[in-house]
């Protein structure tokens, strides 16, 4: 199977080719490892000895550091993962089932962090872990979202077909998510509004926002690398699943 | 148009000549009520406050079990198969299917809310609204539960993972239904529900043959 005698039309379908991007990725890991441990040994620095108290919940507010980027993380990959069921579903190109999949889990992870470190801030600030208001809810159902996508991808044997089955799903919950949100909203509501993108630009002295844009680019800088790292995990996954069935017909025919 | 109409008639006449079905959902709708005095105490003023709700739930659970049956007959017997590559474009089908769905696994229930009403004990008023609420809402579940059908049909062990995938899809759904009885909100959230049901409804026959379509390859 050599790829060099394929024509290759453009760059586009020259990224599409899972063995190409096995080749190009390779040297986006470790590059992408250094700027998300800089960024985070940056961002950890400002947010524990860099930046004030609160005058109202003193050291507390610090778990904002972490609990914003992972509150920011669990929007931005379902929004990744939406695009790649259009990859899917438009294209049919052939990394975009993978990187579905390989987001799925980092988006729960990141959604039930998000959740926890929330838990964890609110307890002392608010006085209860849990409080069903209307932001909180609508994490709490993106998390079930993202559940049922996984237990989905787990439960199909063919993946090309759960690639493209997953994606339909994908994209209707993309489309639902804002109604769930609203709605949610409708229900109840008890979290303070927005204060970092607002119109009005960011509502936050600069010694708070500072830190807090670093960890988010940390965070986010984390997810690429992981991503990057699943999707090669992933794709050398099916090679080896395929080796394997390729060895074990050639058992069966001698 | 005949061919809709004809493929509504089958899937109701399956319904009705085997395995009773329907009937099977709507004691499974009335026990789902019957338990909830057991679990939360026979308090009468209580159970009226949370009548509503009780019924939703009720109605929301009877909803998912009837799930599998929407395709997955079909697609054992082949039937799915002769649908997929017969005049009626499968957007159609599907339409059909969800249609005759309503008909066997939610008008039943709305049938039986008396008796709940009844059991719980409602007021009158607070009935006629919850029949309404789930007289506008049923349409978006069914609607829902055909795509998560849709999607888990080629899977063997797709049974439990339908509901898991459209139960936090149709929250929005249980919220304006039972948000209907608000008396503040009550007719923004009519309007939402309308709105949601009506959208839903036309949009999942697309997205569902598209996974039937996808499923079949």
């Amino acid at each position: 199977m050599s790829v060099d005698t394929v024509k290759q039309p453009n760059w586009f379908s020259r990224l599409a080719h899972p063995g190409q991007f096995l080749a190009w990725s390779r040297y986006l890991i470790w590059p992408l490892a250094i700027a998300t441990g800089l960024s985070f040994a940056i961002g950890l620095w400002f947010a524990f000895f860099n930046s004030p108290e609160d005058y109202q919940m003193g050291d507390m507010v610090r778990v904002m550091y972490v609990h914003v980027p992972n509150a920011w993380l669990s929007q931005l990959v379902y929004g990744v993962m939406a695009v790649s069921a259009l990859g899917t579903l438009v294209w049919r190109h052939p990394l975009a089932d993978v990187a579905n999949k390989a987001a799925a889990p980092l988006g729960a992870v990141f959604t039930a962090l998000a959740l926890y470190t929330g838990s964890l801030w609110g307890r002392p600030t608010w006085g209860t872990f849990w409080e069903w208001d209307g932001r909180m809810t609508s994490t709490l159902v993106l998390l079930l979202i993202y559940l049922g996508i996984i237990a989905l991808w787990r439960a199909f044997d063919d993946q090309l077909k759960a690639g493209r089955i997953i994606a339909i799903v994908t994209l209707v919950g993309a489309l639902n998510i804002p109604v769930i949100k609203f709605s949610v909203d409708w229900w109840n509501t008890l979290h303070q509004p927005a204060s970092v993108f607002t119109a009005s630009g960011p509502k936050m002295p600069g010694s708070i926002l500072t830190p807090l844009l670093v960890m988010m680019l940390a965070f986010t800088l984390l997810f690429a690398l992981l991503q990057v790292a699943r999707m090669r995990t992933e794709i050398l996954r099916r090679r080896a699943e395929t080796l394997s069935r390729q060895a074990a017909l050639q058992g069966a025919a001698k | 148009m005949s061919a809709f109409r004809a493929l509504i008639g089958r899937d109701l006449k399956l319904a009705f000549r085997a395995g009773g079905e329907a009937l099977t959902l709507v004691l499974f709708f009335v026990m789902v009520a019957v338990i909830v005095p057991f679990a939360i105490g026979p308090d009468r003023p209580q159970l009226t406050r949370l009548a509503p709700g009780i019924v939703w739930i009720a109605a929301f659970l009877s909803m998912l079990l009837g799930l599998d049956r929407l395709f997955r007959n079909d697609d054992e017997d082949g039937s799915l198969t002769l649908l997929r590559h017969a005049g009626l474009p499968l957007e159609a089908v599907v339409a059909a299917k969800v249609i005759a769905h309503w008909l066997v696994t939610a008008l039943p229930l709305l049938l039986a809310t008396p008796v709940l009403a009844l059991l719980l004990s409602m007021s009158w008023a607070q009935w006629g609204q919850t029949v309404l609420a789930l007289l506008i809402g049923t349409p978006a579940l069914v609607s829902f539960g055909a795509l998560g059908a849709a999607v888990t049909v080629g899977l063997r062990r797709g049974g439990l993972i339908a509901p898991v995938l459209i139960l936090p899809l149709s929250i929005p759904v249980m919220i304006f239904g039972v948000g209907m009885l608000d008396p503040l909100a009550g007719s923004g959230a009519t309007l939402f529900l309308i709105a949601l049901s009506l959208v839903v409804t036309a949009f999942s026959p697309f997205a569902a043959a598209l996974a039937l379509r996808v499923a079949g390859e």
